[in-house]
């Protein structure tokens, strides 16, 4: 996998950038790789009442408290299981540190400007708000999340900006 | 290395210098002062005189040499002090702030303002002095150029001008562990004192014999500005030729001054060549113990000898050890937990060792908490100056008294009560305290008393600011209310009508009665203080005078608090918050219109939260005898906290939530338990309303429910 990504990143231009694939159901997402700080196994979430059902709670990273959200459940994913598969990315952005869960990481891609399409307009679940566009692999898809903008969106509440809306 | 690396150790020393300054100026006996509080004022003015010289602040440092002047007139008492030169003194040390403030900034100090200080002093040396002819021929004051910046001689008395002029001596200087860039950049500075006859030696000892006209203190103060007192020693040598003087003429200070006249060692005399005086010792030298008063010289003591004994540390650097020591508190109770279950026989050296590293971690989070930790002298030592010009301003007469001085507070608290305790002092003096006529009328003494304490109360610190003065009047600020809108009825109790002076409405009253003006802002005041986790309250009496008391925790970092369980999840009550707990009775439970439940403990009906309501929390006793009811006080009122067990007390470390995530309603922080998980520390204001929201939507989409069902 390593070798892999190294070989992409020497055979593509310098303009290309890295991204960690990961997969939600059946569909594989990619985000900027600059963005992530670890990945880590989902366990020991303390709950948070009153929030969104995608904000799992909070866990423990070295002493620091992280809000974890699932992913799945804010794509509105049918099968969402908890199990030793169950991987958490833990992205750093806006200077705060956030796990996301997701169903599985797959590999690191890199991608040539001219790899990746603009994003179309989804509409309901997917806002293009948060795409950077669409990485076309082969025969792969990779939906390009701009996570900052996923996660500093007002829709996550993550961030406070009104004064209370949970 | 640059000299302006050396800045901020300037700006700082001489912002404390400054702030002694003040001090002992407020303490000043204007009738009779003392030698020695003249004598540390002196000094004090002298060093940031030399650092200013040395950095090439020229304003800072001709201020402050005229300052002086009169100052060394003061104590050698050819200049009889009187209050109005006192707050002479007071406004040119607050010159002297605001012009470090702007060097601070890098910018230049307020030519205007220089100009007028200068020339207040001036006058001042003539007046009093009468050294008409001399101090006419004063050009500095338009022109701040460092050559020309000594209008020392028309205010120098003949006697120690003389001494001045003809006392060049020889100087023997000698280095002890000073690094080549620190060297280099001191024999810079020494060439400005004089001219430097020889040097030689290594980086252990480095010695430098320097002819200059310059005094030792002089040359001391300045250098300490570069290196440790330690590191120096200045020795006077024999008596220099006379031509060195010339050179010595162009810098910066041409006249020597003998700061250290009155002390029994003569050091600036170049006599006793063998009178050798090291810096650490020389300021500690008082002239005689017994004509002092305590209070004063023991405070200008430890400022001097706590010098070499401290060191400046960034607050971002200690914040990082006590998170790390968190962090070891942490991974030594989960190792407890695991050893906990093995046998002591076979395992006895693991037990064992296991106690003592527990030991020493508590202590080592002790330590490392009281680094943090800060006087509230600190705050208070603020206060004596801003009640004097308030009280004369106001023409109200006096007295403070600062009870309390050494109770301990967190830094990062300190810093944000200043603004709060400002107000409400401010306050006290404009609407509390009466004027003398009126408080003679009222068969009181004419001084007015204002108290400011701090003690410490459990987890807590109490901070009060007390006056004699004619206490609030409920008529008039319920009338107020009123007026504003406010819900407020005649038979309300007398600490929820103090209560309402915190309420916004009142803060922007026109100022004329003594009612409306207290609320000036007190809103502010009292969020200030919530958001520190602290509330105020309020205690007044009639004629008797007004008592606002803030409740602060100690500390932000580490909270005691008691753990209780909640369905299959732990939360973290602050200790300081639970008063008792126990088992609800059938017969104590009165419910109110709509679902609204209080339990009756000890004739006081409290309103009852169910944590699991608040929360949503599963699988938890709904059952409300079942559950354990913690009796918890949040901003001052009490409610029943309905839980499933107690699990008892514990330290914990508080981490903010709101780093990475968001405020959340209900929780205040959270902390990391024993098994490394995250548990959440309750709010309990913040939970009651939280509750009381859950309930009222509850109670909205029943009654749109039975709406539709009627409809239909």
């Amino acid at each position: 996998m390593s070798s892999q990504a190294s070989m992409n990143a020497i055979v593509n231009d310098a303009a290309s950038r890295e991204y960690l694939v990961f997969s939600l159901g059946e569909e594989e997402y990619a985000v900027d790789i600059l963005k992530v700080q670890e990945i880590r196994g989902y366990e020991n979430v303390t709950r948070i009442a009153n929030v969104p059902d995608f904000i799992k709670g909070v866990t423990n990273l070295r002493g620091v408290i992280v809000p974890i959200i699932d992913l799945r459940l804010k794509f509105h994913l049918d099968k969402v299981e908890y199990d030793g598969q169950t991987v958490v990315i833990v992205v750093n952005v806006d200077d705060r540190i956030v796990g996301i869960v997701v169903d599985g990481v797959s590999d690191v891609m890199s991608l040539a400007p001219d790899q990746i399409k603009p994003a179309p307009e989804f509409g309901v679940t997917l806002s293009s708000d948060y795409l950077s566009g669409i990485g076309s692999l082969e025969d792969r898809m990779l939906v390009l999340v701009d996570i900052e903008k996923l996660l500093t969106h007002e829709e996550m509440q993550l961030v406070e900006r009104t004064a209370e809306s949970a | 290395m640059d000299i302006s690396d050396f800045y901020d150790t300037f700006f700082e020393e001489a912002e404390e210098l400054l702030a002694d300054m003040e001090r002992l100026l407020l303490d000043l006996d204007v009738d009779d002062p003392d030698v020695e509080e003249l004598n540390a004022i002196f000094r004090a003015a002298h060093s940031i005189k030399g650092g200013a010289g040395t950095f090439g602040f020229t304003v800072l440092q001709e201020t402050t040499h005229l300052l002086e002047n009169l100052l060394d007139h003061t104590r050698r008492g050819e200049l009889t002090l009187r209050r109005d030169i006192v707050d002479t003194f007071l406004e040119t040390k607050d010159m002297l702030h605001d012009q470090l403030n702007a060097y601070r900034n890098g910018s230049e100090p307020d030519a205007e303002a220089f100009e007028r200080i200068s020339r207040v002093l001036q006058q001042m040396a003539l007046d009093e002095l009468g050294q008409g002819g001399a101090a006419a021929n004063v050009p500095a004051v338009a022109t701040p150029e460092p050559a020309a910046t000594t209008p020392a001689p028309s205010v120098e008395s003949p006697e120690s001008a003389e001494a001045g002029k003809g006392a060049t001596q020889r100087l023997s200087i000698t280095l002890t562990n000073v690094n080549d860039k620190d060297r280099n950049l001191l024999v810079d500075e020494l060439e400005h004192f004089g001219v430097i006859a020889s040097q030689s030696g290594d980086a252990a000892r480095y010695q430098v014999v320097l002819d200059s006209a310059e005094s030792q203190d002089d040359i001391e103060a300045v250098l300490c500005f570069i290196i440790e007192p330690e590191q120096l020693s200045i020795q006077a040598e024999a008596v220099a030729p006379a031509e060195a003087v010339a050179p010595a003429e162009d810098s910066a200070d041409t006249t020597v001054r003998e700061p250290m006249a009155e002390t029994p060692v003569p050091s600036s005399e170049p006599a006793p060549a063998s009178a050798e005086t090291s810096v650490a010792e020389a300021p500690a030298v008082p002239s005689d113990k017994a004509s002092s008063k305590p209070s004063g010289k023991s405070g200008g003591k430890n400022a001097k000898g706590s010098e070499s004994s401290t060191i400046r540390v960034p607050v971002d650097k200690v914040d990082q050890i006590i998170n790390l020591v968190g962090e070891l508190i942490i991974t030594q109770s989960m190792l407890e937990q695991t050893a906990s279950d093995l046998d002591i026989v076979s395992h006895g050296p693991l037990v064992n060792g296991m106690n003592l590293l527990q030991r020493n971690a508590r202590d080592l989070q002790e330590s490392v908490m009281s680094i943090r930790m800060m006087p509230m002298d600190y705050v208070f030592s603020r206060f004596p100056r801003l009640v004097r010009d308030l009280a004369a301003k106001l023409g109200k007469d006096v007295e403070l008294i600062t009870e309390g001085k050494s109770t301990e507070l967190d830094k990062s608290l300190i810093e944000r009560i200043i603004d709060p305790l400002t107000h409400l002092v401010r306050n006290s003096l404009d609407h509390g305290l009466e004027s003398p006529e009126r408080r003679e009328a009222a068969g009181k003494s004419p001084t007015g008393h204002l108290t400011l304490s701090a003690q410490h109360q459990g987890g807590n610190i109490l901070i009060e600011v007390i006056d004699d003065g004619a206490g609030l009047n409920r008529d008039r600020i319920l009338a107020k209310a009123r007026s504003n809108g406010l819900a407020v009825t005649d038979t309300m109790s007398d600490d929820d009508v103090w209560q309402l002076i915190f309420a916004p409405g009142f803060s922007t009253a026109e100022q004329v009665s003594d009612v409306s003006g207290r609320g000036v802002g007190m809103d502010v005041v009292k969020r200030n203080i919530q958001a520190m986790g602290g509330h105020v309250e309020i205690l007044s009496k009639p004629n008797q005078g007004t008592t606002t008391r803030i409740v602060l925790p100690l500390t932000l970092a580490i909270l005691d608090g008691m753990s209780i369980r909640c369905g299959g999840e732990t939360f973290l009550l602050p200790l300081n918050a639970v008063l008792e707990s126990l088992q609800p009775q059938p017969d104590d439970i009165y419910s109110m219109a709509g679902d609204d439940q209080l339990l009756k403990v000890r004739d006081e009906y409290l309103p009852i939260i169910a944590l699991h309501h608040a929360l949503d929390v599963a699988n938890a006793r709904t059952e409300l005898t079942e559950a354990i009811a913690v009796i918890v006080q949040g901003e001052g009122r009490r409610y029943a906290l309905l839980v499933d067990d107690l699990i008892g007390q514990q330290q914990v470390v508080v981490k903010n939530l709101e780093t990475n995530y968001r405020k959340v309603p209900g929780i205040s922080a959270a902390t990391i338990l024993g098994d490394g998980s995250v548990a959440l520390i309750l709010d309990i204001a913040d939970l009651h309303r939280l509750d009381r929201r859950k309930s009222q939507q509850r109670h909205e989409a029943k009654r749109q429910h039975l709406q539709e069902v009627s409809l239909v």
